[in-house]
């Protein structure tokens, strides 16, 4: 009987890990063709959340949770354009700093805007409440939220795999010169990445409005479970993220479901041994050196 | 204003610059003169440390809220002894931080005495730059029993509750309902020494009066996700399940109880006004305690909500109310001594006189641990469809103790509380 508890909590860290992704994916795939670590992920993240409730306040629940990421997806293509493509070849440390920066700003602008107080923000009555599959217990909400991450993770996948756009891409990943030499310009190919990188992140934001605290320091609070997870994973590596969102979620529920206390700090742990044995992640393909 | 004045000797005297010119050379006075009286010093330095970042951040916006509404209102009176109090908050951070900010206060920023705190485990440590200091610290918002017990100084006077009397008036009305006696009661406990503090007081309350506790969960002040908590509940199958968490928490897992819907009544030992809101109608259950809210009935109570709401055009929770109250008490302990002296405000607190706390009946720091003894409620959620606006899903008990009780009569008596000066 135990052991189908741990089963239950494993299961539920994999519904959790499906959401870390969200996050994560969109910082590892803005690392792999830019070379920029994006610490303003969660500012898009905590972004989506607050238009997602404005939007709902007119619209409902369901067209806030599609219109937010297009919106936060087109603020994307201004970020990518006058603030993060000069950054690509800068010294690494320039663009930690410029995005650190970027993610303080908004959260500032978040607080000035709606407030300090956090929003209450509620989901449809039809989707609150559980479902009980054999002997496991599931949000249904959280069902929902697991569908929507699997078809966003396949889409991603087919789009990187599958089409000429990705071909490019991973391309570009590999070789940036190659692909100049070719006569393709990368630069409309970042400004596509970036805007699906924070749309995701803002998908995240809406998602998780009804279910956690829309407040302003939220992005604060996701970007460093998403870094962990993607340095986990190893950097750029996009089966890696996979991996490593739902390893961070495993992780944590069996952690709670022995030791609570450790709950929040399993992640850190797992990252501390994950980096021990495996310092390029693991997946990662190489080891990516700041210099 | 540098820049206002190189602006001004380079730019060309067209028309138009010149209406720009003069107003940025306007605004660049408007903002110098403070400057200035500030040099003077003849302001009464407040230094006020809360919680603006962090889990207990969006509480700390309501308590600044508040003690801003308090100084305004002293200032436009007059101010104390003719002085004008210049309320100057800062962002306590954490513990550390908390301590070095108090620290510069007194130094550098000349602060006569320090106010404020949410967060126990920073109040703690800027009780000992108080006590190292020798100068008063009016500790405003932050609960856990040990800070008025076992970490007591004199330099010290705390404005809440104690962890002791939300569990005591919280345990009355988890009593009438049945809750209690001969139940199972699991626990959630914010990983923290109001948590800790918190759980001791619940957990006692629980086995005096008959219950059990049979789990008790420590949790993560960052914790966003409750869910793996939420398995361990339904297995273990309590009668109630009992909160003993701290800011956004409670709102997480409130939230997120609504969202898996299980069938357990939760009751809480600390929920504050703002945390029931921000969790939206709906989503929330059960019986809480609070300190205030802003239907108390009485000419003070309107009086400050309607003053909140026009300045802010918000209906203020029970951290704005307690920055409020706790800012005119000060006002009204330096005018009564004519002093800003430590020593002097100690001697006027101790003497017990009674503070107007906006209540049906007044307070007074009890001298031997200079704790507040105040009313306190509890609150339930009324149903949807019985309130209009979205402040007011919230039914209030009458104050606790009753109008023929002592007013100490939930708190820690002497031979619980270790406190010695």
């Amino acid at each position: 009987m135990h052991l189908l508890f741990l089963l239950e909590q494993v299961v539920n860290g994999l519904v959790l890990g499906g959401y870390y992704l969200l996050i994560a994916l969109g910082l590892s795939l803005i690392f792999s063709v830019g070379g920029v670590v994006n610490l303003a992920h969660g500012a898009f993240y905590a972004l989506g959340a607050y238009l997602s409730l404005e939007v709902a306040k007119y619209l409902g629940f369901g067209p806030a949770v599609v219109i937010s990421p297009v919106a936060v997806g087109m603020l994307g293509i201004l970020f990518e354009r006058f603030i993060l493509r000069r950054f690509y070849t800068a010294d690494p440390i320039l663009s930690l700093l410029v995005t650190f920066g970027l993610a303080m700003v908004v959260e500032q602008l978040i607080r000035i805007v709606w407030g300090a107080a956090p929003l209450p923000a509620s989901m449809p009555q039809a989707l609150k409440g559980s479902v009980i599959l054999g002997d496991f217990l599931f949000s249904r909400y959280r069902l929902l939220l697991l569908a929507i991450v699997a078809v966003v993770l396949t889409g991603v996948w087919l789009l990187l795999n599958k089409t000429s756009f990705g071909r490019v891409v991973r391309a570009g990943i590999q070789r940036p010169d190659m692909v100049a030499a070719l006569g393709i310009r990368l630069q409309p190919y970042m400004t596509a990445i970036v805007v699906l990188g924070v749309a995701m992140a803002a998908l995240g934001g809406a998602l998780f409005a009804p279910i956690a605290l829309v407040h302003p320091a939220m992005g604060a609070e996701i970007i460093t479970v998403a870094f962990v997870v993607v340095v986990i994973g190893g950097l750029g590596s996009f089966w890696g993220v996979v991996l490593a969102a739902l390893l961070v979620g495993v992780v944590r529920g069996i952690t709670i479901n022995y030791l609570p206390a450790a709950g929040e700090a399993s992640m850190y742990v797992l990252m501390f041994v994950v980096l021990l044995l495996r310092p390029r992640g693991l997946l990662g393909e190489r080891i990516e050196k700041f210099e | 204003m540098t820049n206002e004045e190189k602006k001004g000797t380079g730019a060309p005297r067209s028309g138009g610059r010149r209406k720009v010119l003069q107003a940025g050379a306007a605004s660049a006075l408007a903002l110098g003169f403070p400057a200035i009286v500030h040099a003077r010093s003849d302001k009464i330095r407040i230094g006020h440390l809360t919680p603006r970042t962090g889990f207990l951040g969006a509480l700390g916006g309501w308590a600044v809220l508040g003690i801003r509404l308090a100084a305004e209102e002293i200032n436009a009176a007059g101010g104390v002894m003719g002085r004008q109090l210049d309320v100057f908050s800062e962002d306590s951070v954490n513990p550390a931080i908390a301590a070095t900010k108090a620290q510069r206060m007194l130094d550098r920023d000349h602060a006569e005495v320090l106010m404020g705190e949410i967060n126990s485990a920073s109040a703690k440590t800027i009780m000992q730059v108080a006590k190292r200091n020798k100068r008063l610290y009016m500790q405003i918002g932050a609960r856990s029993d040990a800070l008025r017990g076992a970490f007591c100084n004199r330099y010290t006077f705390h404005v809440d509750i104690p962890v002791t009397v939300m569990v005591n008036a919280e345990g009355q009305g988890l009593m009438r309902e049945g809750l209690i006696k001969g139940k199972r009661v699991y626990a959630l406990t914010s990983d923290y020494l109001f948590g800790h503090d918190l759980a001791k007081a619940a957990k006692k309350f629980v086995t005096t009066h008959g219950g059990t506790v049979i789990g008790d969960e420590l949790i993560a002040t960052d914790a966003t996700d409750f869910s793996p908590y939420l398995l361990k509940i339904r297995q273990a199958k309590p009668d109630l399940i009992a909160t003993n968490l701290g800011g956004n928490q409670v709102t997480n897992f409130v939230k997120q109880y609504a969202e898996f819907g299980l069938p357990y009544p939760v009751a809480g030992f600390n929920l504050n006004t703002a945390d029931a809101w921000a969790a939206g109608p709906g989503n929330l259950g059960g019986i809480w305690p609070t300190v205030w809210h802003h239907h108390v009935d009485t000419p003070g109570t309107r009086a400050f909500v309607a003053a909140f709401r026009k300045k802010y055009d918000k209906t203020p929770e029970n951290h704005a109310w307690i920055e409020y109250v706790s800012l005119h008490v000060m006002a009204r302990a330096m005018s009564e001594t004519k002093s800003t002296d430590t020593e002097k405000l100690i001697a006027y607190f101790e003497k017990e006189p009674r503070f107007d706390l906006l209540k049906t009946r007044k307070g007074y720091f009890r001298n031997w641990d200079h704790q507040m003894m105040q009313e306190a409620y509890t609150f339930t959620v009324k149903k949807p469809g019985t309130y209009k606006e979205a402040w007011d899903f919230l039914q209030f008990s009458p104050p606790i103790p009753g109008p023929d009780q002592p007013l100490d009569l939930l708190a820690p008596t002497k031979a619980e509380n270790p406190c010695t000066f």
